[in-house]
């Protein structure tokens, strides 16, 4: 990306108040401060059910200064949609439309609200922060589960399937932009959502985000941890722009380089502590057959 | 101007006429041709509107409480299981106080599939905190979506416009198609009081807590204090209608009975109660019992929701017998009309006995000799019929 913003540059403007309902820690709201930051004050919110409902305030308290409508867990989309409708009837053309919802709101009760959406190609943000699980209602397994882990539903064994893989299905639907990011690389978030508001249609991005109480580690851990993620090679930084994927940021440099090892992410969360060698071995061999295509 | 046309059509023209502002729908049988005929009016540039082709019902809703809390007028239709699909939506609506307004074509619910007219889809919905409106022919069709958007926006409450699918949807009536500048000074602008707007941020419909919360101006009011209030202005807004319908009297010359139509019942001993057309095709049978001296007339109950219950108490008190036809039922007890009415008509001194007739269900045809034998069955014996629902038309 081109102009990237570093943290010299990066607007003083605040558009959540200090002091949210988030645990201490929390990736989302890292990914919430830059993310509406980025989106600026002409922007209406939609969230369903998700930590963000507690983070956003309970009422009559709101913790940001942007408006936003709470909508059922499914109904993300359309509600996007329907926000959109309005505006366009007004004839209120500058206002940035964001949905903004979790792995399970989006991946999974919520993907037949988005999947309409982005067919319809509504001229919308979708934001998905994945802490890959159902946080707020306690850790348990959701489609975007990775393999292996421990929830509160998979709790001896762990989970038995692979992880959704959200964002593919979302640009399968041939929008005109799907990217991912992560909380642990702030700047490359924002200047993703920051290029969304400049883009016509339906804007997906999907951002990793770690979860110190979900994924069992300590608080001060989330930067480092969302890191390994991206240097292991099991999350990836990219765009599909018009189709045409490439690899952005840190993923980029990784190109071609030695990646870490992914049991040095898999060792710093209790929620991996059920992996045998064997499956460690084959996600490392997955994450090595994916890097042979980059 | 009149036009012969569908029901649903005249439903379609009625939102023409109301300026919808946005508009999502999804396929069901028998709503079908309404949402066509919008698709019509929006391509033709007829209607000035944002027509969403959603991918469900649930998402159609979706649609208009979004679109309702940024400030449009929002409109859609559905019937049955698509009504049961959007059913959560529903709450969420009437929840966060939106003039969404929505016609539903009465059909039977599945299992097993039927597409034939009940009206178990939106009597199963009473409980959701919407205001249900029965219109009886097309013209009450037409009428009654006009007057449902002003009343959704003058009280803040979304709005049903039901009729019975196939006998009224699908079939063709004249009816007097109202004049657009009429509509138009009888149906202000949708004018929010809070809208989703970046000058004046708000977080709408967040989490409550069980109890009220102190705020910079006030107490604020915790869940039941909220849903407290949706309760009180619904009961307040039987006589908005009865307001709102004078007025459209004034203007247009049609109405006078928002809440239940009567016929022949001023000097009736008995009663025959309903929802929908079959309050018409009753009509018939009064004639025919009429003619052999039974005193007897027939209610239609236009407003379902909220429970016009004084009015049901003083047209039925001191009455000999109240007889409940239905084409629903709350299973494992009672056609729920039946008792609503019978729960009204507690506290009255002059109780008349009161029976309940299930008929008509998955379209099963009702017959006037059979809505005959019934009445004339309850008329000669209101004190031996008892409390148990009677079925009507059972072959087997």
């Amino acid at each position: 990306m081109e102009n990237k913003t570093t943290i010299l540059n990066l607007t003083e403007d605040e558009f959540v108040h200090s002091g949210t309902r988030a645990c201490t820690g929390c990736g989302l709201s890292i990914v919430y401060r830059m993310g509406v930051k980025a989106l600026g004050k002409d922007s209406i919110l939609v969230v369903p059910p998700s930590c963000l409902t507690m983070l956003q305030g309970i009422y009559p308290v709101a913790s940001a200064k942007l408006p936003s409508i709470n909508v059922t867990f499914a109904s993300t989309g359309a509600a996007a949609t329907g926000v959109r409708a309005a505006m366009k009837a007004l004839k209120k053309d500058n206002v940035n439309v964001v949905a903004w919802a979790g792995d399970g709101g989006t991946g999974d009760i919520g993907i037949q609200a988005l999947s309409g959406a982005c067919e319809r190609g509504e001229d919308l943000i979708y934001i998905c922060y994945d802490n890959e699980a159902y946080m707020n209602t306690g850790v348990q397994r959701s489609g975007t589960t990775p393999k292996g882990v421990l929830t509160t539903t998979t709790p001896i064994v762990g989970k038995l399937q692979e992880k959704k893989d959200i964002p593919a299905i979302i640009a399968a639907h041939g929008i005109d932009y799907v990217a991912t990011a992560s909380a642990a690389y702030p700047l490359d978030l924002y200047d993703k959502v920051k290029k969304a508001t400049t883009l016509s249609g339906t804007k997906y991005i999907h951002v990793h985000t770690p979860c110190p109480p979900g994924w069992s580690f300590d608080t001060r851990y989330t930067i480092k941890i969302g890191k390994l993620a991206i240097k292991t090679g099991l999350f990836d930084l990219y765009e599909i722009e018009n189709g045409a994927f490439q690899l952005t940021g840190p993923s980029k440099r990784l190109v071609g380089k030695e990646r870490k090892p992914v049991t040095d992410y898999f060792n710093t969360q209790g929620r991996f502590k059920s992996l045998d060698e064997e499956m460690v071995k084959t996600v490392q061999d997955q994450v090595d057959a994916k890097w042979a295509n980059y | 101007m009149h036009i012969i046309e569908s029901g649903n059509a005249a439903a379609a023209t009625g939102v023409k006429l109301a300026r919808a502002q946005v508009i999502a729908a999804y396929p069901i049988t028998p709503q079908t041709p309404l949402t066509e005929k919008l698709s019509e009016f929006v391509e033709s540039k007829e209607l000035d509107a944002e027509y969403i082709l959603v991918e469900s019902e649930h998402s159609a809703m979706a649609v208009c409480i979004a679109a309702s809390t940024a400030g449009t007028r929002a409109f859609t239709a559905t019937s049955a299981n698509g009504l049961l699909y959007m059913s959560e939506q529903l709450h969420w609506a009437a929840g966060a106080r939106l003039p969404i307004v929505m016609c539903v074509p009465n059909r039977g619910i599945g299992a097993p599939w039927t597409v034939w007219n009940d009206q178990q889809d939106t009597i199963s919905q009473r409980d959701v905190g919407w205001i249900q409106i029965y219109a009886n022919d097309h013209q009450q069709i037409i009428d009654s979506v006009i007057k449902a958007f002003r009343l959704a926006q003058t009280v803040s409450i979304p709005v049903m416009v039901c009729y019975d699918g196939y006998l009224l949807s699908h079939t063709y009536m004249p009816f007097d198609q109202p004049d657009q500048s009429k509509v138009d000074s009888f149906l202000p602008a949708f004018v929010p009081a809070h809208f989703l707007d970046p000058e004046n941020p708000g977080n709408f419909n967040a989490i409550t807590l069980p109890d009220v919360r102190p705020n910079s101006d006030g107490i604020a009011p915790g869940y039941i204090e909220i849903r407290s209030n949706l309760h009180e202005d619904l009961r307040a807004a039987l006589d908005t209608y009865i307001d709102i319908d004078k007025e459209f009297e004034k203007e247009f010359g049609r109405g006078g009975n928002p809440l239940v139509e009567e016929y022949e019942c001023d000097d009736a001993d008995f009663v025959a109660v309903c929802i929908g057309s079959l309050s018409y095709q009753l009509r018939d049978v009064i004639d025919i019992m009429r003619n052999d001296g039974v005193k007897i007339g027939v209610m239609g109950v236009q407003m379902y929701r909220p429970f016009p219950d004084k009015v049901i108490v003083d047209a039925l008190s001191g009455k000999k017998c109240a007889i409940v036809f239905e084409k629903a039922l709350s299973y494992g007890n009672q056609g729920a009309l039946y008792g609503d009415i019978k729960s009204a008509l507690y506290n009255s001194d002059k109780r008349p006995f009161v029976h309940n007739y299930l008929l008509g269900l998955g379209g099963r045809e009702i017959k006037t000799q059979q809505l005959l034998d019934a009445l004339t069955e309850s008329c000669t014996s209101p004190e031996t019929i008892g409390d148990t629902p009677r079925w009507i038309g059972l072959k087997l």
